[in-house]
């Protein structure tokens, strides 16, 4: 019994290269399957990848921007008053130089220093950061969302932020950032429930920690997936025992999956051991949603 | 002159740290500079003695007194990051929507705004096996990891300085964005692994334009290249075409993953395999 209100699932983990994405869209393309209406929104806006794996038809993109500082030298007195007010070391002030520079790729576009200056000569112009583009899976008509930073921009967080926005579907999947900094923060934020992807090696239980520490300081509701299970040693299923954290499955390790993964091919259509594990996910994803909607 | 040698990827998971963990533990006197600050696992292989840490003040963060506050709304109208909103007729901040400008701690006319320091977050440094280490730690959350890739580097110079050690190894975060700026700036040579996989490559074409303009030199190496060789030789190709040398190609194996569990490098755990030969083979032949 599944009803229409949005349910958003994040697919994160702290160490890169754990599964995220070959996650992301095996889950995707699973529920769709099954007839339920999802939605996959790629948060990973420096390296956004979900994409790749879908036929997929454009439906408009929007730019993401913020407002950045331009100086005009005319009335500017060197004072370094919006120096001073920047907590970003964007401006850069030398009196006796008469030298006043904006740094944009530093800016965070709070609009600090344009509040700072008492000599209006400081005004604001836009620059882009990044897209956020709407698809559509062709077979499904399924929405597919991306965000996408521009190589060299600061922080992925506003494009993200954007993206996550599209959400609507009654299961929206946010394919999340690696690391354990602002971008996954946001991202996790946004959602009802983590999926922690790991692997079973010593970086991957490090890593685990981090997020688990991370998701429990902030009351998230979470749950685990080991993906390439057998490869390293148990010390992953013995800490989440030890802590009574719910491992919904374990995924083995197969290089079959690795090259079919590599190439392109959607996993669970090609190998169908795969396809039933992530069958079981699906009904657990879907358990999840209905216990959110008893609760909310 | 001194070699610093960056190891990145682009895309997770592809095997920077297994890389440089066998060039910190080739025997040589080196310095290594773990900057994943977000998710460092350096340490784990290379089990250094801390000798010293040093705070990093990552970032602040605004506190309303809503005892002071009045509800006037000036910091609402100024605060850009959405991140400052009404309860109970005073404002009150979202802590993960702030990003620590300041500008509502400078306008609340009540006074009653205070900026926390985020001060949890640290550098560690101390000697392994082969030599020094210094890594970072960043506090779950908080942010601004560039500034503490920076600070990281600047103390691995330091110490090859001090101790007269002509290596230094650092281990760069994944992705593209301002940590991974930090952790290849003033470097002179750079190693990019990447590994057959659709999404490592377009990873690697983001990464390369993102290198363009640098001096240092590069090399890629194709890590478990015959999981997909057609598009290993892609890859071949796209390197080819920007004058990259391919440094070597190695093997998917599991040898690897016994190493990390082992708490070893490759290079020190398979000493006489395939994998360590070649690595070794780019140790001498590049750097």
């Amino acid at each position: 019994m599944t009803t229409n209100k949005n349910f958003k699932v994040a697919i994160a983990s702290g160490k890169g290269g754990t599964g995220k994405s070959f996650f992301s869209v095996n889950l995707f393309y699973t529920l769709l399957k099954m007839g339920e209406k999802a939605e996959l929104i790629d948060c990973d806006a420096e390296e956004p990848n979900s994409a790749l794996f879908f036929d997929l038809k454009e439906r408009g993109s929007q730019e993401v921007t913020q407002l950045v500082p331009v100086i005009d030298h005319r009335l500017c007195t060197y004072c370094g008053e919006c120096a001073e007010w920047c907590s970003y070391n964007a401006i850069v002030v030398v009196k006796d130089k008469k030298v006043a520079t904006v740094m944009e790729e530093m800016c965070h576009g709070c609009g600090a220093c344009s509040v700072a200056c008492k000599f209006g000569a400081i005004s604001e112009k836009v620059a882009t950061l990044g897209k956020v583009t709407n698809f559509e899976e062709r077979q499904s008509g399924a929405k597919l969302v991306e965000g996408r930073v521009l190589v060299g921009v600061y922080t992925p967080v506003p494009v993200l932020k954007r993206a996550i926005l599209e959400a609507g579907a009654p299961i929206t999947i946010l394919d999340s950032p690696p690391g354990t900094s602002c971008p996954f923060i946001h991202t996790v934020n946004s959602a009802d429930f983590t999926l922690l992807i790991t692997e079973p090696t010593p970086f991957g239980l490090n890593d685990l920690k981090l997020s688990v520490e991370i998701l429990e300081g902030m009351g998230k509701k979470f749950a685990v997936i080991i993906n390439r299970g057998g490869i390293g040693d148990s010390r992953v299923e013995s800490y989440l025992k030890e802590r009574g954290i719910e491992l919904l499955e374990v995924i083995p390790f197969s290089r079959e999956v690795a090259k079919e993964y590599s190439l392109g091919n959607m996993v669970v259509e090609q190998i169908p051991s795969v396809a039933t594990i992530f069958e079981t996910i699906a009904q657990k994803v879907i358990e999840k949603k209905g216990e959110y909607n008893n609760e909310n | 002159m001194r070699i610093e040698v960056a190891v990145v990827s682009g895309k997770g998971g592809t095997g920077k740290s297994s890389i440089s963990s066998s060039f910190a533990t080739m025997g040589e006197r080196v310095v290594v500079a773990d900057c994943d600050v977000d998710a460092a696992n350096m340490h784990l292989i290379l089990n250094p003695k801390i000798e010293a840490t040093a705070p990093y003040l990552s970032g602040e963060e605004a506190l309303i007194d809503s005892k002071k506050c009045t509800g006037c709304g000036v910091c609402v109208e100024h605060c850009r990051f959405d991140a400052i909103s009404y309860s109970n007729g005073v404002c009150v901040v979202d802590p993960i929507a702030c990003d620590g400008c300041k500008l509502c701690y400078r306008v609340c006319p009540e006074e009653a705004i205070t900026m926390i320091p985020n001060d949890k977050s640290k550098m560690l440094w101390g000697s392994f096996r082969y030599g020094k280490m210094v890594y970072g730690r960043l506090e779950p959350g908080e942010e601004n990891s560039g500034k503490l890739v920076a600070m990281v580097r600047e103390k691995s110079s330091q110490i090859a300085e001090e101790s007269a050690i002509k290596k230094v190894i650092i281990d760069s975060p994944a992705g593209i964005g301002c940590s991974v700026i930090a952790a290849i700036s003033g470097i002179t040579h750079l190693v990019i692994v990447t590994e057959p996989s659709l999404s490592a490559l377009s990873d690697l074409i983001r990464l390369l334009t993102l290198i363009k303009g640098y001096k240092f030199k590069k090399g890629v190496i194709i890590n478990k290249c015959d999981i997909a060789p057609i598009i290993s030789e892609e890859i071949e190709e796209i390197c080819a075409a920007e004058g990259i040398p391919i440094l070597t190609k190695i093997p998917f194996s599991r040898e690897i993953v016994e190493a990390m569990v082992n708490g070893k490098s490759i290079v020190e755990w398979a000493p006489q395999s395939k994998i360590s030969d070649s690595i070794k083979g780019v140790w001498d032949s590049f750097l």
